[in-house]
């Protein structure tokens, strides 16, 4: 049975909510306002750039002029959906072996690949750095998109083995007593009813990979360059550039902002899927 | 195969040798910089080297930290992601020393490049073991940026001769206003080797105070950094703006130009932009006098320089170095003047470019900056003898991480959360333990 609400804790409650998720909200709603700011006024007192100061699309026009936008956009499109779909076809298959014919060991194996997370990405940088120039992948979309795949499997493998163990196992022997191959159990069977769990996983590598910021800035120079890059240009310790590191900051997270909000309802759904029992 | 065939590939062989060597390939270079207005007019103008040889630029723009430990780790590890670097006079000497930085020597010989027409001193500071390392952009010292209204209402005279640190805090602690939203004085006190260590080590120098002794021994545990230390927790204190620990160069400068400091020892580089009166609301009410001195006057004023090398991994070292010598020439320079104003010309390099009458003219500060800077030895840097070079610095790549940790020291010792015998004394500790890390102390 519900447990009777009052009003007045509803509205507290609301009030408290609201509040904190102004809170969290008002860093991104401020580097809103300063990328339509002049120099000049990001920098004045808070009320002041708010109400004293006129509003301009001048910070965006000298972004768009000094960097290639595109450039950065594509390689972050290509980096961060390369990834997820390679880490994809990998973690498929190691999640529906672990959670429909576990071993004794499979409980260590998820747990050791857990803890590689647990490893400062600074820790391994320099080895990292060395294999890549001696294959000759420094400054490449195709080792960024693999590094940034290994580096999120962990995630998705953990994710995808949570949502098929939701899967009553019951039905895939059905499929395989119909004659099912493993290749169609897989497909048609396992993949069509974990689909919201597979989608929330595919959402949730899309804006990890497209925030990542250690690798991308690291192993890259120009031509693999992803929006991260394309930010940290506008950061400088001499020189005021807070309106165009802001526009910059906009132009780089609004793609994947406008994606999130649009796929919110899959990403809750997906995230909280198995949840309640 | 019959002679008269090898003979015939042969002869095909150099004929396709001498066409290909005849043929000038355009070449992509990579460029890696910081973000600051020097660098973003290169970029504006860097077409006009482009179209005149056909080879191509990639800039990779970073926040300068990032920079560092970007263009740090690519040059250790040979990876060959640039071509062209920019570096200042901390990494150049360490890495040209290293074997890591093309040598520049050639520069010499080229009579239109006139590479003697950089002051010497700045040439020095790019150099290691007598070779040129890097050719510099623009190249920087600290002095005191004073509002000469301020002055005039608290009916103070500007000094014309160095003052020390104590004359100075009393003209601080005078025009210390901050009813009025005028602050006595701004200092950096963001913590950092390359924030608030650049000043306070001046300062430091200036009280008598050095990093090590000969043997390589830590000296911050030393009464001459208690002295300054102290002195400069209370001028901030007394005379400073509140939350100073969060102020770095940048946030000063957006204070200064505001109208919020009245002084504001840092760098000469700041003057441009303080003095143009489309950036700043003090432009006409800003002058300038040497930083102070105490004990000494030796040191009392940083060097620093922003350059350009070419490391030894890139495989385009001659286009890049071609770059190089159009990016650095008297020529550039009189470009940046005549398309960007002649305020904006990056100081402190070319001896042509601040004889230039039409700088003079456009900045006549450039006359004090240049007179500032060739006050400054950097081999020269204390009042008792040290085994190292650099002022605000100490050149030897230990120095970033023990500059860092003391700056964080500082920092505390500022903000009140700890005493500045406490700070010291940590400092102190890190300091032995690095150096004996790394062998300087037996």
């Amino acid at each position: 049975m519900a447990r009777a609400v009052s009003r007045r804790t509803r509205l507290t409650n609301t009030a408290v909510a609201g509040a904190l998720g102004f809170l969290m909200f008002f860093p991104i709603l401020w580097i809103l306002v300063l990328a339509f700011k002049t120099e000049e006024d990001a920098i004045r007192a808070p009320l002041e750039v708010l109400f004293g100061s006129g509003w301009t699309m001048e910070s965006f026009t000298t972004v768009q002029e000094r960097s290639d936008y595109f450039k950065h956009f594509s390689n972050s499109v290509v980096i961060s959906l390369g990834s997820t779909l390679l880490g994809l076809l990998v973690a498929v298959p190691a999640a529906w072996s672990m959670a429909f014919v576990p071993s004794k060991h499979t409980r260590n194996v998820l747990m050791w690949m857990l803890s590689t997370k647990m490893l400062p990405p600074v820790g391994v940088l320099v080895p990292i750095y060395l294999i890549f120039r001696d294959l000759d992948l420094l400054d490449s979309r195709f080792g960024l998109t693999v590094v940034l795949m290994l580096i999120n499997l962990p995630i998705i493998i953990w994710m995808l083995y949570t949502y098929f163990r939701e899967i009553p196992g019951e039905i895939l022997e059905a499929a395989r007593m119909d004659g099912a191959t493993l290749r169609e159990e897989i497909l048609y069977v396992l993949t069509p009813m974990a689909i919201p769990g597979i989608a929330s996983t595919v959402l949730l590598n899309i804006i990890l990979a497209w925030n990542e910021a250690f690798w991308t800035i690291n192993l890259t120079a120009s031509n693999a360059a992803p929006l991260t890059q394309f930010i940290t240009s506008y950061s400088s310790p001499e020189g005021l550039f807070y309106a165009k590191l802001s526009a910059a900051s906009v132009m780089a997270i609004a793609p994947i902002l406008i994606m999130g909000w649009f796929s919110q309802k899959q990403l809750v759904r997906g995230l909280t899927f198995g949840a309640v029992k | 195969m019959s002679s008269k065939n090898t003979l015939l590939n042969t002869a095909v062989g150099f004929g396709f040798a001498a066409a290909l060597a005849s043929t000038a390939v355009a070449e992509e270079i990579t460029i890696a910089t910081v973000n600051n207005a020097d660098m973003i007019v290169m970029q504006k103008l860097s077409p006009q080297w482009e179209e005149a040889t056909g080879n191509t630029i990639n800039w990779v723009v970073l926040e300068e930290n990032v920079l560092r430990q970007r263009t740090t780790q690519d040059i250790a590890t040979g990876g060959g992601s640039f071509d062209i670097m920019f570096i200042g006079a901390y990494e150049t000497p360490i890495w040209g020393a290293n074997g890591w930085l093309t040598s520049l020597n050639e520069f010499y010989d080229d009579p239109d490049y006139d590479a003697n027409d950089i002051f010497q001193l700045v040439r020095n500071g790019l150099s290691a073991d007598g070779n040129l390392y890097a050719v510099p952009l623009y190249s920087e010292t600290s002095f005191t940026f004073y509002r000469t209204d301020l002055f005039e209402k608290a009916g103070l005279t500007p000094p014309t001769e160095q003052i020390t640190y104590t004359e100075f805090a009393e003209l601080a602690a005078k025009l210390h206003d901050p009813e009025n939203g005028v602050f006595g004085t701004c200092q950096r006190g963001k913590a950092g080797w390359g924030e608030n260590m650049a000043f306070v080590g001046t300062m430091a120098n200036a009280f008598g105070a050095r990093w090590f002794d000969m043997e390589w021994n830590p000296q911050l545990d030393s009464p001459e950094w208690n002295a300054a230390i102290t002195y400069y927790v209370d001028l901030m204190t007394n005379s400073g703006p509140p939350g100073a620990t969060a102020n770095g160069h940048n946030e000063n400068r957006a204070l200064f130009k505001d109208g919020k400091c009245a002084t504001w020892v840092d760098a000469t580089s700041a003057a441009n932009d303080v003095r143009n009166p489309n950036t700043s609301n003090v432009a006409d009410v800003t002058d300038f006098f040497q930083a102070p001195k105490q004990e000494t006057d030796k040191g009392t004023g940083w060097f620093w320089s922003w350059a350009l090398a070419i490391p030894a991994s890139s495989q385009k070292a001659d286009t890049a170095k071609d770059f190089l010598k159009w990016a650095t020439s008297k020529e550039y320079f009189q470009m940046v003047g005549d398309t960007e104003g002649w305020v904006a010309v990056p100081s402190g390099t070319r001896a042509s470019i601040h004889e230039d009458p039409r700088l003079l003219e456009a900045a006549p500060f450039a006359e004090t900056i240049k007179n500032a800077i060739f006050s400054v030895d950097p081999a020269d840097p204390t009042r008792d003898p040290v085994p190292y070079t650099g002022v605000q610095f100490v050149a030897i790549p230990e120095f970033q991480g023990i500059g860092n940790y003391v700056g964080q020291q500082v920092a505390a010792a500022l903000a009140g959360q700890m005493t500045v015998e406490q700070a010291l004394a940590n400092s102190q500790q890190f300091a032995v333990r690095e150096m004996t890390k790394a062998g300087y102390i037996k």
